[in-house]
């Protein structure tokens, strides 16, 4: 295991390999400053007069918070790694699913490649491996490094 | 004088509480998951603790982007389940220690640990599954808790290291608290799960066992594993495991195991348990076996 000295962490460095990650958006200041209204709407459907609100009309609930056209589009279409990239989080984003009536795992299926049979097969399999999604940076190198050998 | 005598490890998945709730407990998917969790049950109803320091982290419950304290202590007296979005779970309510709890705010601030005090709050799956794990479906919660959130949430979320060293705090402050108290530390969230993106559904086995290998004994390895490797190999809301760390730390040098359990999956989720004994010369019960016995009685 690699190990830390709290001393020497560097702010720069450390916001930098948040984003190298492969198919994850890690919730940083940045998304989170992003996504405040976005987040702030989901956690109003933990009531129960909200979440019948927006049920009989979705548009007019969310026109009624400062969410940006592209965050209400996202959300509508429950586009949920769009929502992610316009700063939204799982755990508010949550609300939503429950609000739809649907699992929690249903709704992270939909963020894969994979239909929902398809991914809790994966998941009984012993889910997805680490292997090969380690870095975007490493993955770039092992690619260039296949080309040279060609 | 309050002391620590156990230390408790688990996943705290909110499908854990349905399956609690809706009596799905023991059939072909969830049985294999709370059969690891027998032995503990057993366990804890000889072991009679006074009082639950519980580390959770909430969920967007108590806490939404309005506020985000990176430690919080609860200092209330009592505590309601939260409406996740499904209704609040039907559990009892969870009864606080308000003496104990405010003599460790005070102990860990002079500490140097800038705690965010909580006088009420509702508590979600974070802390109520793990009660539910370790005790069943009780009329009441059998002991006090006293809930420790932490922000795992929104980055950064401590380091590994900061989470260890509240944990040694944590033990200070019981240990200067006059009433002869049995007091646990519990340490929840994890394993291996990402819940978000492309990249979903991470699992990680091998990590997850060297990582509980690593709470037992006397090393503090665990304690400088940086944030980016929990999220790579662990996936992102791997990260939970630093709330396990403030358990260990709470341990003192030395540990010992008596019990483990791992499964996978639940839902999105690799399940991990485990129950510690400090072993530093506190003359407690290590054998871990006469529960059992007990038990069967």
């Amino acid at each position: 295991m690699i190990t830390e000295d709290p001393k020497h962490q560097d702010i720069h460095e450390y916001l930098a390999e948040m984003e190298d990650i492969p198919g994850t958006r890690v919730f940083t200041a940045k998304r989170a400053r992003q996504g405040y209204h976005i987040n702030q709407f989901a956690m109003s459907l933990m009531k129960d007069e909200n979440r019948a609100k927006f049920k009989a009309d979705e548009r007019a609930y969310m026109d009624e918070w400062p969410l940006t056209e592209d965050q209400k589009q996202a959300l509508l279409a429950r586009d949920y790694n769009r929502c992610l990239d316009l700063g939204g989080n799982v755990y508010f984003l949550s609300k939503l699913f429950s609000t739809d009536g649907i699992p929690f795992a249903e709704a992270v299926s939909t963020m894969t490649d994979m239909a929902f049979p398809e991914y809790r097969a994966m998941m009984m399999a012993g889910g997805r491996s680490p292997e090969g999604v380690r870095s975007i940076k490493a993955n770039e190198a092992a690619a260039a490094a296949k080309k040279e050998d060609r | 004088m309050a002391r620590i005598t156990a230390g408790v490890a688990s996943s705290h998945v909110p499908l854990l509480g349905v399956a609690s709730d809706f009596n799905k407990d023991r059939d072909d998917y969830f049985g294999p998951i709370f059969a690891g969790y027998d032995w503990t049950r057993a366990w804890e109803q000889a072991e009679k603790p006074d009082v639950i320091v519980l580390v959770y982290n909430d969920h967007a419950s108590a806490f939404d982007m309005k506020i985000i304290p990176t430690f919080a202590i609860g200092c209330g007296e009592r505590y309601k389940s939260a409406d996740e979005g499904w209704g609040p779970r039907p559990v009892p309510d969870v009864e606080g220690h308000p003496d104990l709890a405010w003599h460790m705010a005070q102990s860990l601030i002079l500490d140097e640990f800038d705690m965010t005090i909580i006088n009420e709050m509702d508590v979600d799956h974070g802390l109520t599954v793990p009660l539910s794990m370790m005790f069943g479906r009780p009329e009441a919660w059998p002991c006090k808790v006293i809930p420790l959130a932490v922000n795992v949430v929104t980055y950064p979320p401590p380091s590994g290291n900061r989470c260890w060293a509240l944990g040694e705090a944590v033990r200070k402050a019981v240990e200067s608290y006059p009433e002869d108290l049995n007091v646990q530390v519990w340490g929840t969230g994890g394993m291996s799960h990402q819940l978000q993106g492309p990249r979903a559904g991470l699992i990680n086995q091998e990590w997850d066992n060297r990582f509980l290998d690593g709470l037992v004994g006397d090393s503090d390895h665990l304690r400088r594993i940086p944030h980016i490797e929990y999220l790579r190999e662990t996936g992102s809301e791997g990260i939970e495991m630093v709330m396990w760390l403030v358990m260990r730390g709470a341990l003192g040098k030395k540990t010992r195991a008596l019990h483990r359990h791992y499964h996978v999956p639940c839902s999105n989720t690799a399940i991990g348990h485990m129950v510690l004994r400090p072993d530093n010369g506190e003359g407690l019960d290590m054998t871990g076996s006469d529960v059992v016995v007990i038990a069967a009685e």
